[in-house]
């Protein structure tokens, strides 16, 4: 038999249910950010919280094979590169630096604000593996420094 | 009842819930008042019809409540030893506190009332915002269109750290895997 590792049998079945609804909710206030409250870093929490739920229901061994850490690690170091990359495709179009050059749409719709969006996901994305992959250093260290003492 | 009769109480509740937090002896009760604390500021967002912020404290406070446990609930930090209290330091910080509090009393009348801001560049936002961007939620409008730039130092201090904080704690974790 498997050695079991994290939480009783109970939490792992209610992760199991309700993780992907707490990520398709942080995705819904990530994509709505300019429309409704929330954006970028709330929803990019909310993504955390969830991986963050996987980590503490499941252990450290599941979370690692589930996730491919270093592509997280990748995504991370990416998505700032793609902010300034937005950025400076304002600049190739014509205008200034971070300026909102494509075009705004019709107000209320999910496709309009130009470049608002597209920055909020990109936020979303940061925070997220940001704040995760804090939790999962963090983590690691304590594991070890318990098998010392 | 008006609203700052709300933002009051809220207040004074997170006012005692602080001292609680402070003076406690139980290591897991203080953690769970400064988690009341937490839930109190984002009350008074809500309050204050700042729903944005009120989401991102929310969810924070359950990010550090849930790094607070983790941290302290395995070790044994449930014994605290009593404090030698220098109790004239104590006096002259409260009398220093109260005179203040007495003082900028006068400061407090001077504010402007409630969703009458004096700057022009926020009603000039309220007028133009959804116009010039497209966005409704005019938070987003302001912290991606207009201060585009201080979301982008943002994004950096948090790379910055995170980087930092990567970094050091992994060569940690490495050098405790090689004494192994």
């Amino acid at each position: 038999m498997k050695q079991q590792t994290g939480m009783t049998l109970i939490v792992k079945t209610i992760t199991r249910l309700t993780v992907w609804l707490i990520i398709l909710y942080g995705f819904y206030i990530i994509l709505h950010g300019h429309l409704t409250p929330g954006g970028g870093f709330g929803g990019g929490v909310i993504l955390a919280l969830a991986f963050l739920n996987v980590l503490l229901a499941y252990g450290r061994e599941f979370t690692g094979k589930w996730l491919k850490i270093p592509f997280l690690e990748k995504l991370e170091s990416f998505s700032i590169i793609l902010f300034l990359l937005v950025g400076i495709s304002g600049i190739l179009a014509g205008k200034l630096f971070l300026a909102n050059f494509i075009s705004k749409g019709h107000k209320y719709h999910l496709l309009s604000a130009g470049t608002i969006p597209v920055f909020n996901i990109i936020i979303g994305i940061k925070v997220a593996m940001s704040l995760f992959l804090v939790i999962w250093i963090l983590s690691g260290l304590k594991l070890e420094e318990g098998e010392e003492t | 009842m008006p609203i700052e009769t709300w933002l009051t109480f809220v207040l004074g509740f997170m006012i005692i819930g602080s001292i609680v937090a402070l003076e406690i002896k139980d290591i897991l009760s203080s953690i769970i008042s400064i988690g009341v604390v937490g839930l109190g500021v984002s009350v008074a967002f809500l309050f204050l019809q700042a729903p944005d912020l009120a989401i991102v404290q929310f969810l924070f406070e359950i990010f550090a409540i849930i790094i607070l446990v983790k941290v302290f609930i395995k070790k044994d930090y449930h014994q605290e030893e009593p404090s030698k209290i220098n109790k004239i330091l104590v006096g002259v910080t409260v009398i220093t506190l109260v005179a203040i509090f007495i003082f900028s009393i006068s400061v407090f009348e001077n504010i402007p009332p409630f969703g009458k801001p004096l700057m022009e560049t926020s009603k000039y936002y309220l007028e133009n915002g959804a116009r010039d961007t497209g966005a409704t939620n005019l938070v987003s409008a302001i912290i991606l269109d207009y201060r585009a730039y201080d979301t982008l130092g943002e994004v950096t201090v948090l790379f910055t750290a995170i980087l930092g904080a990567l970094t050091v704690l992994r060569i940690s974790t490495r050098k405790n895997k090689n004494k192994e």
